[in-house]
């Protein structure tokens, strides 16, 4: 083979550090350290996306984790950094526990994997030649507004089913992702309201009867 | 360029890790030339604000080698690291802080076409990687061990995580005026002259702008926001415990930082590269009329770009020489009680605006049309293309699909999607395409 694939090669490093730095999540013992490295294996994430050519997916990735975890970080460190939560210490038990879930979430998602037909290399697109062709003009369009679809997606109007109109059951199933996205808007707003109310800063009825002036208040 | 290196017989792994190292060298090159004009500037216009003279010597004239002297002052410095701070981060923290600035310039389009990488999310990938230098901020505060460090951090936490929210709001109005968040597209759908530009669209997009600047301003730490590293204050904020090259990183990144910043709000509300006058294609400079005189015409273009980027820069620069510093409530209180609530409205404003008067507010008067009708005329530059029987039958979220403004995409999308809908609407399932339940 004489070029290199610089796909492959970007997604295994990039594959790589989300790896290693996913493991060393698990292994460094200091919390703030830890938000670190998730951070990084978060981002090395984004950076696959990116490498997949899902842009908007991989800035969402940046935006909502990278950040996410950057107050989460603020906050692991306001909350715990007295207590004895600094450096953790995990039991044996719970080695043991987190093992098993996580090997059993691996091997699902391995069954999973293997199991696409669109991902398992060339044989899929030897079955039919029209259709991989009609894929890749799929995969052109999705670059060039791959947000824009999102977005009609998010409305209601799923670009990609539109143009199947050989097949009606396809056709049902073009309402898109509106309802959802509906219903999260709302309970984002739910959330934000709840935490303005728990936030909100509370009057205190004062003791008529206590006039001296509290030591506290400046 | 690496299809030349290939063509002289380069190997082909060389020839592509060259040309990729030059690229990354160019842009390298644009951020810290960006960083060193943007501190000799500061210390020029901040000596002109205080009635000095400012560097006057260095260079010769005009002191402008002020720049490299300061850094190789700073390097020489020692490198010192407290023994409280955590060491790892300590020394990663400038890394991030510069890396993140350095990523967004990736993304930053200097003229029609001239960017390094073309994003179709450009808007939103900008706003994701700016907002990651805080993360350098927050974990050098942290590390360093400090009580100062740690105060300016948590400031610099509140403060921008509170802006990003009008920041990504001013963003998102000019994504709904153009329908894009490809930065390309939105500069150059801001050609011709100057009121062509979104800041001059309508009047909300006035409003927008300036609290844009605001927001700006504040997510780039500089005075009268400039908490995180409250000199008088803090001792020196996050940057305390810092010194040498480290210090010179997280400077490199704060006035990088405002380039891009400058530069975003010139591409969404100034035109981008296209200047005042479109000197360009008045003397047919255009892609249009050749290579080399394209060329030339985005060599203006960038200069058009820069010329703003630093205009920005200086006001920033002036903002920060004039205006006392705030308080932290009422950074908090500026974000939360003004500039959320104005730009949401001014949100609704500019939908509404696109949707009654989309052709401006000339055109609505000369030329009263029909309500959805004149939604529709700005996008269709061909109005035969469209299925206006079969629109008019489909279901309300397809006619707000109509509303975005970039005819093209909407037009591609259209035909594409044309004979589904057309049938669809034949068959008379009346155009139910939001039935989820099916």
């Amino acid at each position: 083979m004489d070029t290199i694939n610089w796909h492959s090669c970007f997604f295994l490093l990039l594959a790589a550090i989300a790896c290693g730095f996913a493991v060393a999540v698990v292994v460094v013992g200091d919390i703030v350290r830890m938000a670190c490295c998730l951070v990084v294996s978060l981002a090395a994430v984004a950076g696959l996306f990116f490498l997949a050519g899902a842009e908007f997916l991989g800035a969402a990735q940046l935006m909502v984790y990278v950040g996410g975890t950057m107050v989460l970080l603020i906050f692991g460190v306001m909350l715990t950094a007295r207590g004895p939560l600094v450096s953790m210490k995990i039991g044996g038990g719970q080695w043991v526990l987190a093992l098993v879930i996580g090997v059993a979430l691996f091997a699902v998602l391995l069954q999973a994997a293997t199991s696409t037909s669109a991902w398992n290399g060339p044989k899929a697109n030897d079955q039919a030649a029209v259709p991989a062709a009609a894929k890749q003009d799929d995969g052109a369009a999705a670059e060039q507004d791959a947000a824009g679809q999102l977005g009609l997606g998010l409305l209601g109007v799923r670009e990609d089913r539109l143009h199947r109109q050989d097949k009606p059951v396809l056709l049902g199933g073009m309402s898109g992702y509106l309802l959802a996205f509906e219903i999260i808007s709302v309970h984002l707003v739910v959330v934000l309201v709840g935490a303005a109310y728990l936030a909100r800063a509370r009057r205190r009825i004062r003791n008529p009867e206590s006039r001296a002036p509290n030591p506290e208040s400046p | 360029m690496a299809e030349l290196l290939i063509s002289i017989s380069t190997p082909d792994w060389l020839a592509h890790t060259i040309a990729a190292l030059v690229q990354c060298g160019l842009l390298l090159a644009i951020a810290l030339c960006s960083a060193a004009v943007g501190i000799w500037l500061e210390r020029k216009v901040s000596a002109r604000i205080q009635d000095r003279l400012g560097p006057t010597r260095v260079g010769g004239r005009f002191g402008w080698l002020q720049p490299p002297a300061d850094g190789l002052k700073l390097i020489c410095k020692e490198d010192i690291i407290p023994t409280a701070a955590d060491h790892i981060l300590f020394r990663i923290a400038p890394y991030i802080c510069f890396c993140a600035t350095f990523c967004v310039f990736l993304a930053l389009p200097f003229a029609n076409g001239w960017v390094a990488v073309e994003l179709n999310a450009g808007a939103f990938f900008l706003l994701a990687v700016a907002g990651l230098e805080i993360f350098g901020v927050i974990l050098g505060g942290y590390a360093s061990g400090s009580k100062w460090s740690l105060y300016g951090a948590m400031r610099e936490a509140a403060q921008v995580v509170s802006y990003e929210i009008p920041l990504g709001l001013c963003v998102v109005v000019v994504v709904i005026l153009t329908g894009t968040m490809n930065l390309v597209e939105i500069g150059n759908q801001q050609a011709g002259w100057f009121f062509n530009w979104h800041i001059f669209h309508d009047p909300f997009t006035f409003v927008v702008f300036w609290v844009y600047v605001t927001c700006a301003v504040a997510s780039s730490n500089r005075a009268p926001f400039d908490l995180p590293e409250a000199e008088s204050e803090l001792v020196a904020g996050f940057l305390t415990e810092y010194s040498g090259f480290r210090w010179v990183f997280f400077f490199m990144g704060e006035y990088a930082s405002m380039f891009v910043v400058s530069g975003l709000g010139a591409l969404l509300f100034l035109g981008g590269w296209n200047g005042p006058i479109p000197i360009a294609s008045l003397l047919g400079l255009t892609p249009d009329d050749g290579d080399v005189f394209g060329w030339i015409g985005n060599l203006l273009g960038m200069c058009n770009f820069i010329a703003k980027a630093f205009a920005g820069m200086t006001f920033m620069i002036w903002l920060r020489w004039t205006l006392p510093r705030l308080r932290i409530d009422q950074v908090i209180t500026t974000c939360l009680k003004y500039c959320v609530p104005i730009v949401s409205a001014m949100l609704a404003g500019v939908m509404l605006w696109s949707f009654f008067l989309p052709g401006g507010l000339i055109a609505a008067l000369t030329r009263p049309a029909s309500f959805p009708r004149s939604a529709w005329e700005r996008t269709d530059s061909k109005p035969d293309s469209f299925p206006r029987s079969a629109w008019e039958r489909t279901d309300s979220t397809l006619r707000v699909d109509g509303m975005r403004d970039n005819g093209r995409v909407q037009e591609e999308a259209w035909r594409r999607s044309l004979p589904a809908v057309r049938s669809h609407a034949e068959r008379g399932n009346e155009g139910d395409f939001q039935e989820e339940s099916r």
